[in-house]
């Protein structure tokens, strides 16, 4: 065997075992998450404090007539997970509510109406978006935004699930604008032409053989879209007011999963029973992103198959 | 036709909204901390608890944080892509299984274990696309529990006799949290450079009596580079600006030495932009500052991004006249 052989073992070898160590760290995230989180559902001296049904059941003694409390740190810690849930579920709502017809609109106009010369300037403009870290997004909720939506609502929290949601609808039109465009423009030139030959306007094309066309795509884009406003944190902890109402009031100051995580983390006492819920939360954050993305990256794969033609 | 210039209409608004809402945001910004802007500002550091002085630690933080990020994260990204795309057997699971049902002896042993390839590859493919979309919040989270907690304690428990040295959030730990949060991004835009390599050119160099590894290294990767480089600069931006998987595991709220030890704690702009706006005992006081610790930020993550794009666009130019 010569020179050039052995190089080529070696570096066949190095390679695999690099790419070892990454998928070995990877997994480990997977593990260890959910390791960490174990003991609420098998460990004994957990119970005492926490368990599932007190995570998401009402309490056996209401106090004050509030069946669900988050107040981890006090004489008898609460751990009800219900506000953060619908906390939440708020923020994502306005967000996606917001984000969607913006991104989706955008996206058609840019795929099917916009002059190219306009195209070439949408596209990496929106991209722009994207590249703002969500600090910032954050910062500029709660500095400006905050006050601006307050002047127009009439608020009484100046921070609340509003201004969180519309914060973080920033976040996810880069998200849902560039899957759905995507989506569009892997639609086959031809449908287009065929439709415009029949008499079609191009807003019939549009809406009618485009649109639909893509419509899988388009549907991804708002998965992944949900995927990231559930998961995001700077933004929320930083425009959300924090505070674990339960009410579907979209004025009130909220508090969701991923900010309870970040808020708290930082003075809890490591393997406690409150350490184990926010590492629960984690692990649940976790698998709903999981399954979105999972889920969206399934729709995006059908479609570039079903477009390309090989289904 | 008029009836549709309405609809159409409503979809150009909802473009011009964003574009709008982008420049209100960035015009914001600029406006209010440009004028706060100062060699003093970016080279001393802060004074009279966050309300005067500038945020040189915080700048020095970031770009170390990133640079260590960038060391542990790229190269395992880049090899682990060239593995999944060159290495990694082109088949999938069911071809191999069927001939895995035929062959006997020593074939069988070959075709079992180019099956465990397989499979190894399709499982890091499904971890790294799913794994890109998971919160950067739970990166924080095994960053604590695992680095510190576990690696970082364990450490001091056998080198160090239990007194606290690596047991602890410090820059090397922040670091590594974040590379595995961008490790995905990075595979998944190299993967995508590899793929765009012709697979004439492989065959031609296999089939001049290059060995395997001589053309991955001399006709694949010059040729993917730019993709490279334009997905792992953009991936550092990315990185430069998280805050959440930094906030336990090293970032501190003051430092007065900057960091040199890889155990030490470090001052960070994302961090500090967000216990600036939420901490400030004197929020008119603080308010420059932190515009124009904004703007920092701001110009750092998106003078990355410009410095990608423009890589990938001189490396098509350069190629296009070597043609």
């Amino acid at each position: 065997m010569g020179f050039r052989q052995v190089t080529d073992r070696l570096a066949h070898g190095m390679v695999a075992l690099v790419a070892l160590t990454a998928i070995v760290a990877i997994v480990l995230i997977f593990v260890f998450v959910f390791r960490e989180a174990m003991p609420i559902l098998t460990d004994p001296g957990v119970h005492r404090e926490v368990s599932l049904s007190r995570l998401f059941l009402p309490l056996e003694q209401a106090s004050e007539g509030r069946p669900f409390i988050w107040q981890p740190v006090g004489a008898v810690p609460k751990y009800s997970l219900v506000p953060l849930i619908i906390g939440t579920l708020k923020t994502t709502l306005i967000a996606i509510l917001l984000a969607a017809p913006l991104g989706i609109g955008a996206a058609v106009y840019t795929s099917e109406f916009a002059p190219a010369g306009l195209r070439e300037w949408i596209k990496p403009v929106i991209e722009l978006l994207a590249g703002i870290p969500s600090v910032v997004l954050g910062f500029f909720a709660l500095i400006v935004l905050a006050s601006w939506l307050q002047r127009a609502f009439g608020f009484t929290a100046r921070l609340n699930a509003t201004t969180a949601g519309v914060a973080l609808a920033l976040a996810v039109i880069p998200i849902i604008y560039s899957v759905s465009e995507d989506a569009l423009t892997a639609v086959p030139q031809s449908y287009r032409e065929a439709s415009l030959a029949l008499g079609a306007s191009a807003w019939q094309t549009a809406i009618r053989i485009v649109v639909p066309a893509a419509l899988p795509g388009v549907l991804a884009s708002l998965v992944l879209g949900f995927g990231r406003a559930v998961g995001e944190t700077m933004i929320v902890l930083m425009a959300s007011g924090n505070a674990a109402i339960t009410s579907w009031n979209f004025a009130d100051s909220t508090r969701t999963l991923s900010a309870t995580i970040a808020a708290e983390l930082g003075e809890v006492i490591f393997g406690s029973p409150h350490y184990r819920v926010l590492f629960f939360i984690g692990a649940l954050l976790f698998i709903v992103t999981f399954l979105l993305n999972a889920l969206g990256a399934y729709i995006v794969g059908r479609v570039r198959r079903r477009l390309m033609g090989s289904e | 036709m008029m009836k549709e210039r309405v609809p159409v209409g409503l979809l150009a608004v909802a473009t011009g909204i964003i574009v709008v809402m982008l420049a209100v945001i960035l015009g914001n910004i600029v406006l209010n901390g440009v004028g706060w802007i100062s060699w003093e500002f970016l080279t001393s550091p802060p004074r009279e608890g966050m309300m005067a002085g500038g945020v040189y630690p915080a700048i020095f933080g970031t770009v170390f944080l990133v640079l260590l990020m960038t060391v542990a994260a790229v190269p395992v990204g880049v090899i682990t892509a060239i593995y999944l795309n060159e290495y990694a057997p082109p088949v999938t699971a069911a071809q191999v299984r069927s001939k895995l049902a035929r062959a006997r002896g020593i074939e069988w042993l070959a075709e079992f274990w180019r099956l465990v390839q397989v499979y190894v590859a399709n499982v890091t493919r499904t971890a790294v696309t799913t794994l890109a979309g998971v919160p950067s919040i739970v990166f924080g989270l095994f960053g604590l529990g695992f680095f510190v907690q576990f690696i970082g304690a364990g450490i001091d428990r056998t080198l160090y006799g239990g007194e606290l040295v690596f047991g602890q959030p410090a820059i090397i730990w922040a670091a590594l949290t974040l590379a595995l949060l961008t490790l995905p991004i990075i595979i998944v835009a190299t993967e995508e450079a590899l793929r765009a390599v012709p697979h004439d050119l492989r065959d031609a160099s296999l089939a001049l009596g290059a060995t395997k590894w001589q053309t991955i290294s001399r006709v694949v990767l010059p040729q993917a580079l730019p993709g490279i480089l334009t997905g792992t600069i953009l991936t550092i931006s990315r990185g430069a600006g998280e805050v959440a998987p930094i906030l336990f595991t090293g970032a501190a709220y003051f430092l007065p030495h900057l960091p040199t030890r890889l155990n030490d704690q470090f001052m960070h702009l994302g961090y500090h932009v967000f216990i600036l706006s939420t901490q400030s005992p004197n929020v008119e006081k603080t308010r420059p500052i932190l515009y124009a610790t904004v703007l920092v930020l701001l110009v750092l993550t998106f003078s990355l991004n410009l410095v990608g794009v423009m890589i990938r666009m001189r490396m098509r130019k350069r190629w296009r006249r070597g043609r």
